[in-house]
């Protein structure tokens, strides 16, 4: 077993057991910190298929801003075991039939997805270089598109979180 | 010889770089705390330590018995995991970032043998070291709240969103420099600013990014919670902040955690900014003298700019005051990253007129 | 309005000019002035080692005076007691046995005589006070201590050391 291997099983059983214990743990900050572990797992298996780029802007992205929301979010309103509110049974049922078909979806496109060996540093793809031109000449239309996207939540949510100015409204009917 | 298809000639020359720099770094927070006694103290018209050791050189190790010494208290009611975990992560994050810094230019042995001095050169250096940065906010996040205290709480928030905006106007502030540069490799980057004068101007990158260079220093302050930005720890009013409920050794980590911060970002900063280990006419002394030696006056050059680096991060602490917080707010997102943008702007008009022309 | 002192200065709170919004040659300007303290003369003074002069009319740490025989001064009148503003001083008095006329000067002493150190504000209002010239206050200053009792000195500790004595014997 080479050392890509052990590291591949290594961090393959951190990336499932971290994201066993985000579903499983009762309080929810430990949920968040499972599922930056998770991240961080998924970050090591893309350097393992050498695409650095890609791990690390998922550390920076998801682990590093938006799991740091989220904990912001959930410290603030001090959510405990004990304050999470018990669901309905029709709740649960509802759960039960939505993740099953979720998981049936899955099974579905991983059955018929073609299973490819694992290789060491096989492509450079991942790099910076390959990956900045596919994206700039492939697929610069989709990738434009994504940015107005971006653009666009960004002016939404600064057009929510203005405030009313309130002295100017006397002003605008002249 | 081989382990697990690496070789161990390797695995042991990185692992001794890795401890040289891991005690490197240590040593150099270490006596920057005594530093930022003594640049106080002299600021202030006093003298500072003097009782340990000659000039009391000996304080930062005073200082550190007394830490392990201290009684350890973990509070009743705190989270005990991630209250011990807080100091850890801090701690690491900041050792972590060195491993892509070239500290020195390579050094090829008579044999033909190549040393690098640089841990990890991974193509996308600058991507890591804010990748570890953004790392750092957890460490404070953590103990804050694991603290079970309100003040803790209210500060690691501070904290998180002071890093978490100036961290915007810093990558931002990059962007106009990796354009230039052409390559996120901090190896790369240094080599394009070998020697200093290539005949039309500076290679050094602040005489190129004036701006850049201001707006990545003002986030640096910002993103180490030092003074003018040291909100997450203001005595004041949130009396010691985050780690307020900490004592002994895991105070002693999160104190330790922001010099050795502050020694790495200057590290960064010269990297970037000020050519590394590059130093006027050194090509004429590295024909002069032995590669050894040569290899060596390059990073004592490196060593030299992050003194100084540090010395003037330590200045600034004790000239300016703190930032109110709706100031720092309003300087982070109306103040840099609008300038950042503008500077970005500015510099891709200047390289594609450049480029054309 | 008069002004209170000359040194008073009003507030310009004009709207912020763009060189004082970029911030930068402010804060150059207060560089400059933490650059130039650097070279200041320094104000501390090591103390052990080197002591700061002491003005001629310092108030340090209290002693009783002996009179040239190497007999105590103090008769315990209680003038002192009572014009210590800080109410540090107790004393109990006593009277001179025959035999004694070697020890003390007058027929009656200070059997106890306590001063406490710390409401003690070194004002000199007993070295004013004594008829006999026995309290005096030097130019020591007091040494720190852990517990508050060793702060009340005694007789023994006030006392200054008979000379005299040693020169009999």
């Amino acid at each position: 077993m080479g050392i890509y291997e052990i590291l591949f099983w290594l961090l393959t059983i951190m990336a499932i057991s971290s994201a066993l214990g985000v579903i499983l743990s009762r309080n929810p900050i430990s949920s968040v910190l499972f599922l930056i572990v998770t991240f961080f797992s998924i970050s090591g298996h893309y350097i393992l298929l050498n695409a650095q780029f890609l791990a690390v802007v998922n550390v920076i992205v998801y682990a590093g801003a938006i799991m740091v929301l989220f904990l912001f979010v959930i410290m603030l309103m001090n959510l405990n075991a004990d304050v999470e509110p018990q669901k309905g049974r029709l709740l649960q049922l509802a759960g039960v039939i939505a993740g099953g078909i979720l998981f049936l979806v899955v099974l579905a496109a991983l059955k018929s997805a073609t299973v490819l060996p694992l290789e060491k540093a096989s492509s450079d793809i991942g790099l910076i270089k390959n990956l900045g031109r596919t994206l700039f000449t492939q697929f610069v239309l989709p990738f434009e598109v994504s940015s107005v996207l971006f653009l666009s939540a960004m002016i939404g949510a600064i057009v929510i979180g203005k405030k009313e100015d309130t002295n100017t409204i006397p002003l605008k009917g002249k | 010889m081989l382990l697990l298809g690496i070789d161990i000639a390797f695995l042991i020359e990185k692992v001794i770089l890795i401890s040289v720099i891991l005690m490197g770094s240590l040593g150099i927070a270490m006596y920057s705390t005594w530093a930022e006694r003594k640049v106080a103290a002299v600021m202030q018209d006093r003298i500072g330590p003097a009782r340990a050791g000659w000039f009391g050189l000996l304080q930062p190790l005073a200082d550190g018995i007394k830490l392990f010494m201290k009684e350890e208290i973990i509070p009743d009611r705190s989270t005990r995991f991630l209250f011990i975990m807080g100091p850890c992560l801090a701690m690491l994050t900041a050792c972590m970032t060195s491993a892509v810094v070239p500290w020195g230019p390579d050094y090829v042995t008579a044999s033909g043998h190549v040393i690098s001095l640089q841990v990890a050169d991974i193509n996308i250096g600058i991507l890591f070291v804010f990748g570890v940065v953004s790392l750092g906010v957890y460490g404070v996040m953590l103990g804050g709240w694991a603290s079970n205290n309100k003040f803790s709480l209210l500060s690691s928030i501070r904290a998180a969103s002071q890093a978490i905006s100036y961290e915007l106007a810093m990558g931002i502030s990059l962007i106009a420099l990796l354009m230039m540069t052409g390559s996120l490799s901090l190896r790369e980057i240094v080599a394009q600013q070998h020697g200093f004068w290539d005949g039309h101007w500076f290679t050094w990158y602040f005489f190129k990014q004036p701006l850049g260079f201001l707006i990545f220093l003002v986030c640096a302050f910002a993103e180490l919670n030092r003074a003018p930005f040291d909100l997450p720890e203001c005595d004041s009013e949130l009396n010691m902040g985050y780690h307020q409920e900490y004592s002994s050794m895991k105070l002693g980590f999160y104190l330790f955690s922001e010099y050795i911060n502050m020694f790495i970002s200057s590290a960064i900063i010269a990297t970037l900014f000020w050519g590394g280990y590059n130093f006027p006419f050194m090509d004429k002394v590295a024909a002069g003298v032995h590669p050894l030696l040569f290899t060596l006056i390059c990073v004592m050059a490196l060593m030299t700019k992050i003194v100084c680096l540090i010395l003037f991060f330590m200045f600034v602490r004790w000239t300016l005051p703190r930032f109110r917080y709706d100031q720092l707010m309003n300087l982070g997102w109306k103040g840099l990253i609008p300038l950042a943008l503008i500077n970005m702007l500015i510099t891709a008009i200047a390289i594609l007129w450049i480029f054309k022309s | 309005m008069e002004k209170l002192t000359n040194r008073s200065v009003q507030i310009n709170r004009d709207p912020m000019t763009l060189g004082e919004k970029i911030y930068i040659p402010a804060i150059a300007k207060g560089l400059s002035i933490t650059l130039s303290h650097i070279f200041k003369k320094k104000a501390t003074t090591s103390y052990p080692e080197e002591k700061r002069p002491f003005s001629p009319v310092y108030r340090g740490l209290h002693i009783l005076n002996r009179d040239e025989d190497g007999r105590e001064r103090c008769t315990a009148c209680g003038l002192c007691a009572l014009a210590c503003p800080a109410e540090a001083i107790t004393m109990e008095a006593a009277e001179r046995k025959p035999g004694e006329e070697h020890l003390y000067r007058e027929e009656k002493y200070a059997a106890k005589y306590e001063i406490n150190m710390l409401r003690c504000i070194f004002c000199g209002y007993c070295e004013e006070a004594c008829p006999k010239d026995a309290v005096y206050l030097t130019e020591t200053l007091m040494p720190s201590n852990y517990t508050r009792e060793s702060f009340i000195y005694k007789k023994e500790d006030l006392l200054i050391p008979e000379h005299k004595k040693q020169d009999h014997k």
